[in-house]
């Protein structure tokens, strides 16, 4: 089981490598749509600091959505879902390894491009450590709570903009807990409940999260 | 199992339920009639928020009918996929439609409630804004379910859709009450009134039925017509099928 | 007692009732045609034996067992090769099919594997070459490479002629008479006649029919 699950884990990496430019498509999408927002609001410093954090966390949001449309769905339209559907691992191993794969070729590198985010917007140093804490805590989950959108969403029409209103709502408490995080820390609060949470809602996405995507692949299939 | 395995059939269901249809509208509009009438006639004005508590009679109950409504779509959901009940679909598929109304119906009212309350149109309260959230998830829901070409596969993706959202419903409940307390100061009045005298309660209740009522209503006539379409599918697809 | 039997089958896909009633049997060895016009219900037949999708009624067994009940074990048993090639074009032609490889069989010997399968449809040749400059035909072969590329006792092919010339057509032949000779079955949707000693073939067109004259009769009534 833990060899076809690295080989699934590794396979997709490779996929990703090979096409080397989807990946970084999305970091950049991720520092643009950041960019934007002083030319938004106006390149006053206090205003920039004040809404670092969450202008950062909602830009990962929707850098995160935007990739997850093709989860599974090349696997589904050249036909190699439906035969990972046929090998002999459960479906619900085989979305955990495509999560952990997304995560590791988007999620990863948001983090990495965070940091670098905040000093454009002024961002408190205090809260950099925590922004990044935070966002390796979510980002899981988002691309989690992601992949039953992505499985949802095989062979309808018009997959990304609804993948976007499927997943978006169910985004909003790791946004919520996030941005707090990272807001007290600067403001000189306690962080554990904000981590904590954002633990908890990892840990309950984990079991939750693959059994309904499972799920979908598999009336998609049928 | 067994009263369930008897509605079974979609023409049985049609046969049991149609009958009802007129009683149902009839009981419909008498309850909501007394309760509007006790609620903006008779129930007396709040001494602080005078003549615009009497929102609260079309206001509260929306709201528990929005959550009563996606509570009844993730239990079809579920019945759906695991005993493979097709009118369990058709019932989701019908509920999701008036759910949305009711949320709606409870935003709006809100959003105006909240005019001569805090002189603005709109604020980030906690329970308009998980109502807000609610109304996203009933726009998903019913995207989905009609992004298929075929309707079944619609049915099954949205049920999924449905238990998943139901699931989160409290996380993103207790995520909005944080944030907000957070945001601000628990000096807004809130809006289910200080206390509930019997004059108010009656109209309350009276709605609350009458939106029930409505619901049922609407859902047998939803289903009815839900379930004739496929029948004139399933015969044009006989065409093709030669 | 017979290895692969289906019986009484029932297949719905959305609304429609594709065929009723079909029952069929496979032995060691044995070699099934499914034959029948465009809707008839073969490439749902085959995606039933696979389990991709489930029989509305009736069950297909393995000596015996529901092969519903263990998903995983059925799947270790098969090779399915469908409508779509499932080729990634990213990767190397060696490298599409190493993953399949392993992916059922183990690790080991995997190379040795793949270099035999390719050997066996003629496109040794091929081995390093990047998928997305595979023709229509190449790209066929590539995909039924897989079903060499690790051993299974039941092979499910849909169409598998589908843009395979003479000389491919000839290899798959002798590639499932080898398989069968071994032991092996095979089952096989096809409008061109493929040749196979001691084939058995399954019409599906009064199994349609019967769907058929059911849904009418559920209407009237």
């Amino acid at each position: 089981m833990m060899r076809r699950f690295s080989l699934l884990v590794r396979r997709d990496l490779r996929l990703a490598q090979r096409q080397g430019l989807d990946s970084l498509m999305v970091v950049m999408f991720f520092v643009i749509a950041v960019v934007l927002f002083p030319f938004g609001v106006g390149p006053e410093p206090g205003i920039l600091a004040r809404i670092a954090a969450g202008v950062i966390w909602v830009a990962a949001l929707l850098s995160t959505m935007l990739s997850l449309e093709r989860l599974f769905l090349t696997d589904y339209e050249d036909g190699s879902l439906e035969l990972l559907a046929l090998s002999p691992v459960t479906l619900e191993v085989l979305v955990l390894a495509k999560v952990i794969a997304h995560w590791l070729t988007t999620g990863l590198p948001l983090i990495i491009a965070a940091p670098l985010l905040a000093v454009l917007l002024n961002m408190d140093a205090d809260g950099f450590w925590v922004l990044i804490g935070a966002l390796a805590l979510g980002t899981p989950t988002l691309s989690l709570l992601g992949a039953v959108g992505a499985a949802l969403i095989l062979g309808s029409r018009r997959g990304g903009v609804l993948l976007s209103l499927l997943i978006l709502p169910l985004f909003i408490p790791v946004l919520i807990f996030g941005v707090s995080a990272v807001d007290s820390a600067i403001g000189g609060y306690a962080i554990k409940a904000q981590f904590l949470i954002l633990g908890g809602l990892f840990v309950f996405a984990l079991p939750l999260c693959p059994w309904a995507a499972a799920a979908g692949i598999r009336q998609s299939l049928e | 199992m067994a009263m369930i395995e008897r509605f079974a059939n979609p023409n049985r269901f049609l046969t049991l339920t149609r009958p009802l249809v007129p009683w149902l509208g009839g009981l419909t509009l008498l309850s909501l009639g007394a309760g509007l009438y006790l609620g903006l006639f008779q129930a007396p004005a709040d001494y602080q928020q005078g003549e615009s508590v009497r929102i609260m009679y079309v206001h509260v109950p929306a709201a528990w009918m929005a959550m009563f409504c996606y509570t009844s779509m993730a239990i079809s959901a579920a019945v759906g996929l695991i005993w493979k009940h097709p009118l369990a679909d058709v019932a989701g598929k019908a509920t999701a439609p008036v759910g949305a109304v009711f949320t709606f119906l409870a935003l709006a009212t809100g959003s105006l409630w909240g005019k001569p309350m805090w002189g603005t149109w709109w604020v980030w309260d906690a329970r308009l804004t998980s109502m807000l959230i609610l109304f996203f998830l009933y726009i998903g829901y019913m995207a989905l379910s009609n992004a298929f070409d075929n309707p079944q596969r619609g049915a099954k993706a949205a049920a999924i859709l449905a238990l998943v959202g139901f699931i989160n419903v409290p996380i993103i409940k207790f995520s909005v009450d944080w944030w907000n307390t957070l945001h601000q100061p628990a000096s807004v009045i809130r809006m289910d009134g200080p206390s509930i005298h019997p004059s108010m309660l009656w109209p309350l209740l009276l709605m609350a039925i009458g939106y029930t009522l409505f619901y049922l209503w609407v859902l047998i006539i939803r289903m009815d017509a839900d379930v004739t379409a496929g029948k004139i599918r399933a015969l044009r697809q006989r065409r093709v099928h030669g | 007692m017979t290895l692969f039997t289906g019986s009484d089958l029932t297949c719905v896909r959305g609304e429609r009732t594709v065929f009723r009633g079909l029952s069929f049997e496979l032995d060691a060895g044995g070699l099934l045609v499914l034959v029948g016009p465009n809707g008839s219900g073969k490439s749902s037949l085959l995606r039933l034996m696979a389990g991709l999708l489930l029989p509305a009624h009736g069950a297909i067994r393995w000596q015996d067992a529901d092969t519903r009940d263990d998903p995983e074990t059925h799947n270790g048993r098969l090779h399915y090769v469908g409508h779509h090639d499932a080729i990634k074009p990213v990767l190397t032609v060696t490298e599409n099919l190493r993953f399949w490889a392993e992916m059922h069989g183990g690790n080991a010997g995997a190379n040795n594997r793949v270099a035999e399968a390719l050997k066996g449809f003629g496109i040794s040749y091929l081995s390093d070459v990047p998928a997305r400059f595979l023709s229509a035909g190449q790209s066929r072969r590539t995909s039924l490479a897989r079903i060499l590329s690790s051993p299974a006792p039941l092979w499910l092919l849909d169409e598998p002629t589908t843009a395979l010339d003479k000389e491919a057509v000839a290899a798959l032949e002798s590639i499932i008479a080898q398989h069968r000779a071994a032991g092996g079955m095979a089952v096989i949707s096809t409008h061109t006649p493929i040749s196979g000693d001691g084939a058995e073939t399954l019409d599906l067109t009064p199994f349609a029919q019967a769907a058929h004259d059911f849904e009418d009769g559920s209407a009237a009534a």
